[in-house]
């Protein structure tokens, strides 16, 4: 919006201004971390097949799922609420989709009727969360608590407690496919997610959005409608949670009933805290989100790379989000600022002042 | 009482946000056991003057003494410790606290096991008892209370502390005549102990009821400093308007009544009513008809308008409107019959505090057209510039965060929000509650105009004088039901609307008391 100012130095300046900006700082040091290590790291190769492959090329591919959770994420955190039961949906939607699958010719019909049935029962079990929280009333962190614990029951229950596995060509494409040479799956979840960005903001969603958020009493005396709002961005949350979960399940062709979709919820709200957007509510940022989730991405990456005990990868991934948000948090940056100006910009502004 | 030695003397003040120079040079001088007001238009820089004394902004030049001493004030601790204490044009209490809590925070009674909460509730039923706050119960939830009496505790909060300069900006917005009274002869008690008070208002009778001393800005520059005897309302007006304009002339001429056609009501209540809100009544809304609700602080008319505006929910009654039965249990239903409510509580009801003037302008337009189908930015536009120019909003600058607007420019961007919905029925609750005298004439006029047209209002307003003079029917409130419904016009005055009622319930003694408890408990 503001980058449209004269010039790459001042595109540039308004990309520093921007919460997101340390993200992309981070996501450059890690690799950073990983070239100092292996000097190759960062070589992306033709391969085999045509296909680029790479490292770098691994962490967009991993970075698929967690862009679409934390974009759906991004809009319920908007609506001052949260969505815990993401990592559950992805789970079902990998069983319903693994289940049907088993049992269908392996054609392209049956690949996109997989992903039919993943986008109802997905969208279902966002409108049970948003019917939970503007029906009902309960609080957004409970009532997706529920569906988080419900949901991967009931993935085992799908399955029969197994971890399915079924052929699907075009199914397994979504995953592992490529266009143009880059991942397939990558691509698919960026232009869901500037698809979303489009909905958002060509529609009036995002201004309704930021109105609940930032004060429900005034929005509602206004018209705003409060339930319908909720409704629609819990259900959207939900479905690009079950679209989350059919490329962590494609690239396998498995469902893990235990393990996919584990744990994801937090760093889906990672990456949207990461974006810029405040857990309070109000003003939020889809490309600061999937920013977010490239990073998360990246530091799990980088994890592995580098060797980290897995009893001490929790840690190692705390001290770099912490580090982040403390860079981020106004304070900081105000006597980051202050320290600046004291010298060069008080001079200036009096100069302003005075004309 | 005369030339002391000021006890606070600000001097060429200025300061600046990007884009504005609020101030440029200011200066005040507080006296103690003076009441000083500050005058000027909305935007003026007011409430900026008041906050550079009790150290919320940084001034950029300048200097503040207080008792003749410079002071650096580097923020609001500072000046309470300097014996400043403030009320701020929007009530900032924590409405999850009880009142006692709020009018205690950070000066509860302190015992040997903590904070002695018996003790605290008694200082601040106390402390509410001066402002005529007695019946409150000092242990029941803030949010609970109707915006006028939060008003009143965010008072009483700021004279717990004693304190050597009282700070009020726009204390008296929602209050009505009685309430005023308390509160000036508590203003009086406190001026003749010493304290040095500064006062703001934009109703001149006030002004002159209470302050010894004027300061008036003008676009952020100091235009004087005068004893209120020395100058009379014509020419204060002048000082602040920067021209000679009979502001008041507009507002004391009587518009010509309308005529009221006699066709079926626009709007039709038959029993609405809500438990401990409002009792069943009855209201029949016309085209092109200005209907006021008159009624003392705690009677039921913001609760009527709510009602109506399906902001709270009716318990029983029907609502017919055009012949057909109308089922309104939401703001947005409403809004999709036309019917707008501009509240009263600007901060908590009103504005969306982050959101630009555009946006909060065409809200209640893009709500009700509902999320798929956005207002094109053109049209966006035509409303902003129509509005920002019809409501003289200023700085007229849409994109600024409507925070950074002064309170009266603010509450002219609401009255543009709901203006741009071109309802049918218009509810007004306080809708120029702090615009300065220039603007409200020209809104009341802007209003009438629409009222001509065809537009009907419900208009409410805490001043009887302002109720009669725009209405041309009256429904009348006491302790949540209706007891009368004058025809505006020769007979209606201010006076014969208190002596209704007045005499109302006079054969009955109880009935008083017994709201009395209903509003305490
Ligand atoms: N924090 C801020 N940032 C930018 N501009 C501001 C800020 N606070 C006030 N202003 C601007 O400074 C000017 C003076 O505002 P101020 O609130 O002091 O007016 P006021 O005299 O109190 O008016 P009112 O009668 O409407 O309350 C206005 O133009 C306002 O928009
Ligand atoms: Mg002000």
């Amino acid at each position: 919006m503001s980058a449209n100012a004269h010039g790459p130095f001042e595109a540039l300046k308004g990309l520093v201004r921007r919460q997101y900006f340390w993200g992309i700082v981070a996501i450059a040091l890690l690799l950073l971390v990983n070239l100092a290590k292996d000097p190759g790291y960062l070589a992306v190769s033709v391969g085999s097949s045509g296909n680029l492959v790479g490292n770098v090329i691994d962490i967009l591919r991993a970075a698929a799922p967690i862009i679409l959770i934390s974009v759906g994420m991004c809009l319920v955190v908007a609506t001052r609420g949260i969505d815990l039961s993401v990592g559950s949906v992805m789970v079902v939607a990998g069983a319903v989709s693994m289940e049907f699958l088993k049992g269908a010719p392996d054609t392209v019909g049956s690949g996109l009727a997989a992903i039919g049935l993943v986008v109802v029962v997905s969208a279902a079990l966002g409108a049970v969360n948003g019917m939970l929280v503007s029906v009902v009333g309960l609080q957004p962190f409970i009532s997706t608590l529920v569906i988080m614990l419900a949901g991967r029951g009931l993935a085992k229950v799908i399955t029969g407690g197994q971890n399915t596995t079924a052929t699907n060509e075009m199914f397994r494409w979504t995953a592992n496919g490529h266009v143009l040479g880059l991942p397939a799956v990558f691509l698919l979840a960026l232009l869901l997610a500037v698809a979303m960005g489009l909905l958002v903001r060509r529609s009036a969603l995002g201004l309704m959005l930021e109105a609940l958020g930032m004060d429900a009493k005034a929005a509602r005396l206004a018209g705003v409608n409060r339930r319908a709002l909720l409704f629609t961005v819990y259900i959207l949350s939900g479905v690009l949670a079950g679209f989350a979960g059919v490329f962590a399940t494609a690239s396998v062709m498995t469902v893990d009933v235990s393990r996919t979709g584990y744990q994801l919820e937090l760093d889906a709200i990672l990456a949207v805290v990461i974006g810029g957007t405040s857990l309070a509510g109000g003003k939020f940022n889809i490309t600061g989100a999937v920013i977010g989730a490239i990073l998360i991405a990246t530091l799990d990456k980088t994890v592995v790379f580098l060797g980290v005990s897995s009893s001490a990868t929790p840690a190692f991934k705390a001290v770099v989000i912490v580090a982040l948000c403390l860079l981020q948090s106004e304070r900081v940056r105000r006597a980051f600022r202050k320290r600046r100006s004291a010298v060069a910009v008080r001079p200036a502004e009096r100069e302003k002042v005075a004309a | 009482m005369s030339e002391s030695l000021p006890i606070v003397e600000m001097a060429g003040i200025s300061i600046s946000f990007p884009g504005v120079k609020a101030l440029d040079e200011v200066g005040l001088r507080l006296f103690p056991g003076e009441v000083h007001t500050l005058m000027g238009e909305n935007g003026a820089g007011k409430s900026t003057l008041i906050k550079a004394l009790t150290g919320v902004y940084r001034i950029d030049e300048g200097e503040i003494r207080i008792s003749g001493e410079p002071r650096l004030l580097g923020g609001t601790a500072d000046a309470q410790h300097a014996g400043i204490s403030t009320v701020y044009q929007e009530v900032n209490l924590c409405s999850n606290l009880t009142i006692g809590e709020n009018v205690m925070l950070g000066h509860e009674v302190r015992g040997a096991a903590g904070i002695n909460w018996r003790a605290t509730h008694r200082a601040a039923g106390e402390t509410l008892e001066k402002l005529g706050l007695g019946h409150l119960n000092p242990k029941q939830a803030l949010a609970t209370l109707p915006l006028a009496v939060q008003q009143l505790v965010a008072i009483s909060r700021s004279m717990v502390a004693q304190c050597k300069v009282l700070i009020l900006d726009e204390p008296t917005s929602s209050l009505d005549a009685n309430e005023v009274e308390q509160l000036f002869t508590v203003i009086r008690s406190l001026r003749d102990q010493g304290v040095a008070i500064l006062f703001v208002s934009h109703f001149l009778d006030q002004v002159y009821a209470i302050s010894d001393r004027l300061t008036v800005l003008r676009n952020g520059r100091f235009e004087g400093e005068y004893r209120t005897h020395e100058l009379d309302r014509a020419q204060l007006i002048s000082k602040m308007i920067g021209k000679d304009v009979d502001a008041l002339k507009s507002l004391d001429a009587k518009g010509a009544r309308r005529v009221r056609s006699d066709a079926a009501p626009l709007y039709s209540a038959k029993g609405i009513g809500r438990k401990g809100a409002i009792e069943e009544i009855d209201i029949d809304l016309h085209r092109g008809e200005v209907v006021g609700l008159a009624g003392l602080l705690g009677s039921g008319r913001t609760e009527l308008a709510r009602l109506i505006y399906g902001a709270d929910r009716p318990d029983t009654g029907e609502v017919t409107m055009n012949d057909e039965k109308a089922e309104i249990t939401s703001p947005a239903k409403a809004l999709a019959r036309r019917i707008a409510f501009s509240s009263e509580n600007r901060r908590d009801e009103g504005i969306i505090r982050d959101l630009s003037v555009r946006e909060n302008l065409i809200l209640a337009v893009q709500a009700r057209r509902g999320w798929a189908r956005p207002l094109p930015r053109r049209e966006q536009d035509a409303i902003v510039e129509k509005y920002v120019s019809a409501l003289g909003v200023r700085p007229a600058d849409p994109e600024r965060p409507i925070r950074l607007l002064s309170g009266g420019n603010q509450q002219k961007v609401l009255l543009g929000r709901w203006l741009a919905t071109e309802p049918d029925i218009l509810i007004l609750d306080e809708p120029t509650r702090g615009i300065d005298i220039g603007a409200k004439a020209e809104i009341q006029e802007y209003v009438a105009g629409l009222a001509d047209d065809g537009l009907s209002v419900l208009f409410i307003s805490s001043e009887i004088e302002e109720v009669v003079r725009q209405s041309d029917r009256i429904v009348v409130l006491k302790d949540h039901r209706k007891i009368a419904e004058l025809e505006g016009g020769q007979g209606v005055s201010a006076e014969s609307i208190v002596n209704v009622i007045a005499e109302d319930g006079l054969g009955d003694p109880s009935a008083d008391t017994a709201v009395r408890e209903e509003v305490t408990t």
